[in-house]
């Protein structure tokens, strides 16, 4: 060996040891995180990631550094296999996986940190990525601030920044995408967003929000993994129980188009119970027992999730079943900061002030510090102080404070009044014309809603032999609760709330219920995600459940035409309640004339409690809460190989497919033909 | 062809004195003289290594390049620790000379200093407060802003820093450092007097940091901005 290759080797032995911070170190890692497969290549390249594994596994204090935990995972995901939980929050996005490779019993899941602008030029990674997104001026941010570490020039300014320059200009931010895309009557597909910004503000859709928010998630995990991007993993993506098919179609299609083909559907209150399930590492078979009925209670930042979910025995074997999931109810968090914020403001709207609408929204953010702290502590009032936006804090300051029994009213009796279960949510009649605006819930009593939902699903345990209510039984009795969602970190509103449900059951002599405790209330939906993957691998208990509705297409019964009065319509049953994944059902017996190339729109119901309808059931009468109208299917009959105005008997078909949308099928009865019926997006 | 014509026979000396020569006698000198230069700065920076170890603070800075368009700098600093605890001696100890060495000073960057004055003044008015002129204003209003300020500094340092006490007992306890206990973690004051161990009582438990977390930024971010002016169109 040469004097000058033994000096290399010995440059090259001592990099590692030099100074871990010396500046050609990074690039190259850098350089081969975007080139993977040179990594493998010369010795001078293979030292400093070497180097850098052994940082990260001496536990320095630089480790979690996001370069430095990139790196460190470059080597691992070469060949590895993921599940990945991605909870589509209306407010938050969460990744939570777990690598699977080995394919043992045992399950290690972690959240993932999201790289994301928090302000122009800065990056930082967070367990959440807020699902805002915002439209910038041109002129607005400095050039080249909006830079991503995968992407020099992101087309969209989603997270953390978003939310932090939508406070301040709200007319160019985007947010409920989500709530948007189980709104009927819109298109989801057209630019509505934001509803109420000026003409020059380019708009997005609510769709293209939600890919947005998926692209980003995952692009973040690919620079983190890679070698194991994203659409090659078991993806689970988690949409509220209350979704209609229309909006589960629209999530899948959103994942699609940005490579997660491959991903799957889960409802949120199920993946707050598989993330309990996952918590009791086997201990739940213990703390559930034969003849539960589990009452899930999702409230996110922006909407109300209930399901129920029995749990029954079959050969000695516990069996998980979602018999039946409440209505999308678009009341959440949010909601109570916000009344809180409006209490406070009429207190100091009262001495004479006026309050601009940025100090309404400062105010928003202190109830909600105030309200923790007054839950979390003894103490009776928190002071809430507004200092000025100006650089001098005390000029112009805006001072009030919040009292616990303030608290208490707004939240306690105001969101979760202490009513009887025969109570149902008020609803008024809109008046005047319907903005473009959400349809928010009009009653903020969500024990009302609550009382709605179990009396209206009082018959959904008739299928199971081991549960029976008593005869004079008015609402399904829960026997446990779990909680799932940020609000319920206050324990008073947990409280309140079994103490609400537990005065029901005891006016029907029923046992109270308890409650089941242990979930991450901001990242379970996200764990539980994950912990699916895991369990559709055969390694857990699988909740099972199918559709949660029933549902129909109307259609015109034949009957001779009253002059000024709309044909009757009738239901006709196409898919029937609890259809699992993977099965289909045709109505070979009832026979359409579909004009080939003419659009034909059906009118299209689901309904969450007629669960004994079978495929081919038809309603000429419903009672108005059986049935809800969704936005109408169409289905246009291609021209190919046939002609134009030629009609062509069809009948009907419906399947769940693996992922868990809804699809619904025209099938020719003379020939092979088939065509797709589509959820009608458009108003 | 036979390799042996090619064999160098390094005892003969030169008889001509032509440029061929000149130029020969010339490369090996610079030859040499490089590798004088790379074993003196092996050396040199191998000295260098041995004392960057010893300083607390120590200011760490990278260029990451994630793509060829886009540049990164981040920035980490290493404060191993904050605040030394203070322990009052009783027993007695020999304090000995340390061993000389030559005195490297490593200057910091500012950059990591701004960005955490820019976290502090984002996320928390840090800078608005400080520099308000308090004089002018009641007990009572500077109280009153000062609790906002001080929730959000918390905040800002907890969500950037991992906070630790270098001591577990509690202030007021006893404690008994043995031999070879870490100067630089424990710093005892007092009757310093004979050797370790020592016993005394914790005066302030020390706090250290575990981990930092410092956003990076992209290149050409004026660190120099902490807010930038707010004008409402």
């Amino acid at each position: 060996m040469s004097f000058f290759e033994q000096m290399k080797k010995k440059a090259v032995e001592t990099s590692p040891n030099k100074e871990s911070a010396s500046s050609t170190e990074p690039i190259k890692q850098q350089v081969a995180e975007s080139l993977p497969v040179k990594n493998e290549g010369s010795v001078s390249d293979k030292a400093p990631v070497k180097s850098d594994t052994v940082l990260a596994s001496s536990k320095s204090a630089i480790e979690s550094k996001p370069n430095d935990l990139s790196t460190s995972v470059i080597d691992h995901s070469v060949g590895r296999k993921y599940v990945v939980g991605i909870d589509l929050g209306t407010t938050h996005c969460v990744m939570s996986y777990a690598d699977i490779t080995e394919g043992g019993d045992d399950f290690m899941q972690q959240v993932m940190g999201i790289s994301q602008l928090t302000s122009p030029s800065v990056i930082e990674e967070k367990l959440q990525l807020p699902s805002f997104l915002y439209q910038a001026h041109s002129a607005e941010l400095p050039e080249n601030s909006i830079v991503l570490p995968w992407n020099a020039k992101p087309a969209y300014i989603v997270g953390e920044i978003a939310r932090n320059l939508g406070s301040k200009t709200p007319i160019r931010l985007v947010s409920s995408a989500k709530s948007w895309l189980c709104h009927a009557g819109v298109d989801c597909k057209s630019p509505i967003l934001p509803p109420d910004a000026p003409e020059d503000v380019a708009r997005v859709s609510p769709f293209q929000a939600t890919q947005a928010y998926l692209e980003h998630m995952s692009a973040a995990w690919f620079r983190l993994h890679p070698n194991a991007p994203l659409g090659d993993q078991d993806v689970v993506i988690t949409v509220p129980a209350s979704f209609d098919p229309a909006a589960r179609e629209l999530t899948v299609e959103a994942a699609r188009s940005v490579g997660l083909g491959q991903a799957i559907l889960l409802e949120e209150p199920q993946a707050a119970l598989y993330s309990w399930i996952d918590k009791t590492h086997g201990e739940w078979r213990k703390q559930a027992k034969t003849g539960d009925i589990i009452l899930v209670i999702d409230v996110g930042g922006g909407t109300t999730d209930l399901s129920l979910i029995a749990v029954t025995e079959k050969d000695g074997v516990l069996d998980l079943t979602r018999i039946a999931v409440g209505n999308h109810i678009l009341l959440g968090g949010d909601n109570m900061d916000l009344a809180l914020a409006y209490t406070v403001k009429a207190k100091i709207e009262k001495e004479g002030k006026r309050l601009e609408p940025w100090q309404v929204q400062a105010l928003t953010h202190g109830c909600r510090d105030a309200k923790e702290k007054l839950f979390s502590s003894h103490m009776t009032s928190v002071p809430i102080v507004v200092p000025s936006r100006g650089s001098s804090l005390i000029d112009g300051v805006l001072r009030s404070e919040l009292t616990i029994d303030e608290v208490r009213r707004v939240l306690i009796d105001g969101f979760l009044p202490q009513v009887a279960v025969s109570e149902r949510p008020v609803a008024q009649t809109r008046t005047g014309l319907r903005t473009t605006g959400l349809p928010y819930a009009q009653d903020a009593g969500i024990t009302r809603h609550l009382a709605a939902f179990l009396a209206k699903q009082q018959n959904a345990v008739d299928e199971f032999e081991s549960i029976n209510l008593p005869e004079n039984a008015t609402f399904l009795h829960p026997t446990a609760v779990l909680f799932n969602g940020g609000v319920f970190k206050a324990q008073a509103l947990t409280e309140r709330l079994m103490d609400v449900l537990n005065n029901w059951l005891r006016v029907e002599n029923a046992p109270e219920a308890r409650l089941l405790a242990g979930v991450d209330l901001d990242l379970a939906v996200a764990r539980g995600a994950a912990y699916y993957g895991f369990v559709r691998k055969g390694k857990g208990v699988r909740i099972k459940g199918g559709t949660a509705a029933s549902y129909y297409v109307g259609i015109e019964s034949a009957m001779p035409a009253v002059p000024g009065m709309p044909p009757e319509i009738q239901a006709l049953c196409i898919a029937p309640f609890g259809m699992e994944e993977g099965s289909q059902v045709e109505l070979p017996d009832e026979e359409f004339g579909l004009v080939i190339g003419e659009q034909v729109r059906f009118k299209f119901f689901a309904s969450t409690t007629r669960r004994e309808d079978i495929v081919g059931t038809r309603l000429d009468y419903w009672q108005d809460d059986e049935l809800s109208e969704l936005n109408e299917i169409e289905v246009v009959l291609d021209t190919e190989g046939r002609r134009a105005g030629e009609i062509i008997p069809v009948h009907l078909g419906s399947a769940v497919t693996e992922v868990g949308t809804l699809e619904l099928q025209a099938m020719s009865n003379v020939d092979s033909g088939r065509w797709k019926i589509e959820f009608d997006v458009r108003n | 062809m036979d390799i042996s014509t090619y064999a160098i026979d390094l005892t003969i000396k030169p008889t001509t004195f032509d440029l061929w020569h000149v130029c020969l006698a010339g490369t090996v000198a610079v030859l040499a003289g490089l590798l004088i230069v790379v074993m003196f700065m092996m050396v040199a920076s191998l000295l260098r290594r041995n004392e960057v170890a010893a300083p607390a603070v120590q200011i760490v800075e990278k260029v990451v390049h994630a793509e060829p368009v886009v540049q990164i700098v981040e920035k980490t600093v290493e404060v191993p620790v904050d605040r030394i605890v203070e322990v009052e001696k009783i027993v007695e100890k020999i304090v000995q000379a340390p061993a000389p060495a030559p005195i490297v000073l490593k200057e910091a960057s500012p950059d990591a200093a701004l960005q955490l004055l820019y976290l502090l003044q984002n996320d928390a008015r840090f800078i608005d407060f400080i520099k308000e002129d308090m004089t002018e204003h009641s007990d009572e209003d500077v109280g009153m802003v000062a609790r906002v300020i001080h929730e959000g500094c918390n905040k800002v340092l907890d969500e950037h820093f991992s906070f630790a006490s270098i001591c577990r007992e509690n202030e007021g306890d006893k404690i008994v450092l043995s031999d070879g206990y870490d100067a630089a973690k424990v710093r005892v004051t007092g009757n310093i007097v004979g050797n370790p161990p020592f016993t005394g009582t914790v005066i302030h438990k020390g706090w250290q940091i575990t981990d930092v977390r410092l956003p990076s930024t992209v290149q050409g971010y004026n660190v120099n901005i902490i807010a930038p002016a707010e004008v409402e169109l």
